[in-house]
């Protein structure tokens, strides 16, 4: 099997969390959708290196999974303060700044 | 033989089969003023979990402007004695090279006038941070924790690690290290966005969009770093520019990976079409932070953009030219028409920093010399005037928060003429009037393009200045040809700490509009260095 099938993959996995990035009303989905992108450029990173013949993008990789434990722990804290005030995590909610 | 032996003896023959791996070479004293800042900032970590509350403050206050006044001495020692072209250190990831250097000193300063205005307790008693992030809006709780005097000191620490984030930013010569510099410096802006003491819910709404749409970029940039590593088998900038230099490799990598790295780079830099969160984010965040972001956030994205463009780009650029071509034109134009109609003062700054943005990128598509320093120069010359705008605009308050409505700023010069003149001088430097740092901030950067061949760029340029211009004079007029309404806001006199942020942006607008030579030589005095010897 050749390796061009998994960038298929993890652009279609990119793709997707795109758009449910840009479709989605739910805070924590919406987040998901992030880490969902960032999990598809861990498979086009590794990819890469196999394809190469190298290390860095396995090493890469670990980066990307530590920047995102990281996104997480923030994330889930603002998100959590704005539910705890709205009880919604619905982003069509959050309409006070516009204009 | 017995078994210790036996177990030496074969350890022994393992080590001497394995390749021991050269630590690379580190030059402390070049990277001083970025350990130095790190370093405080887990310090500051440790004071808040071993201090107790009502020493906090104090302590952390102390401890944040001295380490922006140590590493800017650190940073200035480096200068003097090492008047070459700059290093490049750890093996080869970061490059404190002259525009390095300059953006590093840019950035202490302005950090410095806003951790100035983070620290007031004089212009809101207790200061302008939430004294319980957790407590809910709205409860009486909550009206309790509004009016106790203390604050979530949180906030320095989380500076300083953004502040450490940026140095790292503009000085990285490897496009994974520009990632995780990313993320250091947006995580701490997130949650500052979301600590304001008063209007909680659009101090919470402003961090939620912020952080949404930028994790969302930092996706884009990382899966443009991401083809790029796919495209040169590296994410050096030089190992890219030495593959798109002559191969036969696949362009679609190359062009996929350059449009999501940049537009991951622009939307931090508040360019054009990826300036949806700005506005937003501008006005719900607390005033200090705005200013802390608008001005440095600015100044690390553009020392970013500048050094990915010339060390990894230039040799495409006939390609993609063109399209930031577009993006000029139409962060300016956003920027200027929209800017007409807001009502928020803080709206309205947003706006014109969108402008701002993309006049910067008119220098930075440049890729000369002069497009570099006078990029730069203008980085410098718009922090301070940002920073000085955002301490004024603290300073008008009703009972309830800031007045930021622009209806309240009317016949603002009758009540406190000095406050109005200050804020007149401000607007007219965003405007690019002369005898500010405005002016000479667009004229150098301008010319640069007139010379690289930009001419149409220019002119658009001029316009949208000139468009832009009409809504600052709208509020001056506002502010001297109106009457003030009897229950209008009124205008704090603020403490050391906001008076010498405001003194610092004013006096440098007007001494880098008058006598600019000094801070043009300066970011003149050299160009990248991408050597990965």
């Amino acid at each position: 099997m050749t390796p061009t099938y998994y960038l298929l993959l993890s652009a279609l996995l990119f793709t997707i969390g795109a758009v449910g990035v840009l479709i989605r009303r739910n805070a924590i989905v919406v987040f998901m959708c992030v880490e969902l992108m960032l999990n598809a450029v861990n498979l086009t990173l590794v990819t890469f290196a196999r394809i190469n013949g190298g290390l860095d993008g396995q090493v890469m990789a670990f980066f990307v999974m530590v920047v995102a434990a990281a996104e997480v722990v923030v994330g889930l804290a603002i998100i959590m303060s704005i539910f705890r005030t709205r009880r919604s995590a619905s982003v069509d909610d959050s309409n006070l700044l516009k204009y | 033989m017995t078994v210790l032996e036996a177990a030496h003896t074969s350890l022994g023959g393992f080590l001497a089969q394995v390749t021991p791996i050269q630590a690379p070479e580190i030059d402390y004293a070049a990277i001083l003023p970025m350990l130095i800042v790190l370093g405080a900032a887990c310090v500051g970590v440790l004071f808040e979990a071993f201090l107790p509350r009502y020493q906090r403050w104090s302590w952390q206050v102390a401890l944040t402007l001295l380490t922006l006044v140590g590493a800017g001495l650190a940073l200035v020692v480096y200068l003097r004695d090492n008047p070459q072209q700059g290093v490049v250190t750890l093996a080869g990831v970061l490059s404190v090279d002259r525009p390095a250097l300059f953006l590093w000193g840019t950035l202490l300063v302005l950090a410095f006038g806003a951790v100035l205005l983070i620290a007031d307790r004089s212009v809101e008693p207790g200061g302008a941070f939430v004294s319980h992030a957790a407590v809910r809006p709205g409860t009486i709780q909550d009206r309790a924790q509004a009016a106790r005097l203390g604050m979530q000191t949180e906030v320095f620490p989380l500076t300083l690690f953004a502040l450490g984030g940026m140095m790292v930013f503009c000085a990285s010569n490897n496009l994974l290290t520009m990632f995780i510099a990313l993320e250091v410096l947006s995580l701490p802006l997130y949650l500052m966005c979301g600590l304001a003491r008063r209007r909680r819910l659009l101090s919470q709404e402003a961090a939620v969009k912020y952080f949404l749409l930028g994790a969302f970029a930092s996706a884009f940039f990382l899966y443009g770093v991401a083809l790029l590593y796919g495209y040169a088998n590296s994410v050096r900038l030089r190992d890219i520019a030495e593959a798109a230099a002559g191969t036969n490799r696949s362009d679609t990598l190359l062009y996929a990976g350059l449009g999501l790295l940049v537009v991951g780079l622009l939307f931090k830099a508040s360019v054009g079409p990826f300036h949806a969160w700005t506005p937003d984010v501008y006005q719900g965040a607390p005033t200090p932070v705005t200013a802390f972001m608008a001005a440095c956030t600015k100044v690390a994205a553009f020392g970013g953009i500048l050094r990915v463009l010339t060390g990894a780009f230039q040799a495409t650029s006939w390609e993609w030219r063109g399209v930031l071509w577009g993006v000029a034109i139409v962060s300016m134009i956003i920027g200027a028409v929209l800017g007409l109609t807001q009502t928020d003062i803080k709206r309205m700054i947003a706006y014109s920093s969108v402008a701002h943005a993309g006049f910067l990128l008119v220098g930075s598509i440049a890729l000369t010399g002069e497009g570099l320093s006078g990029t730069l120069f203008y980085l410098l010359a718009y922090g301070f005037t940002t920073v000085a705008a955002f301490g004024v605009v603290s300073l008008v308050r009703t009972a309830d928060g800031e007045a930021t409505h622009l209806s309240q700023w009317a016949g603002l010069a009758k009540r406190s003429p000095l406050v109005a003149g200050v804020f007149t001088f401000l607007l007219l430097a965003l405007a690019g009037i002369p005898l500010t740092s405005g002016f000479i901030g667009k004229f150098v950067v301008f010319s640069a393009a007139l010379k690289d061949g930009m001419a149409p760029l220019v002119v658009v340029a001029l316009l949208a200045s000139a468009v832009a211009a009409f809504f600052y004079l709208r509020v001056v007029v506002l502010m001297y040809f109106s009457e003030p309404s009897p229950e209008g806001p009124t205008v704090s006199v603020p403490g050391s700490f906001t008076m010498v942020a405001i003194t610092l942006g004013t006096v440098i607008t007007f001494v880098l509009g008058v006598w600019p030579a000094f801070v043009l030589d300066w970011a003149g005095a050299g160009g990248f260095a991408f050597s990965t010897t």
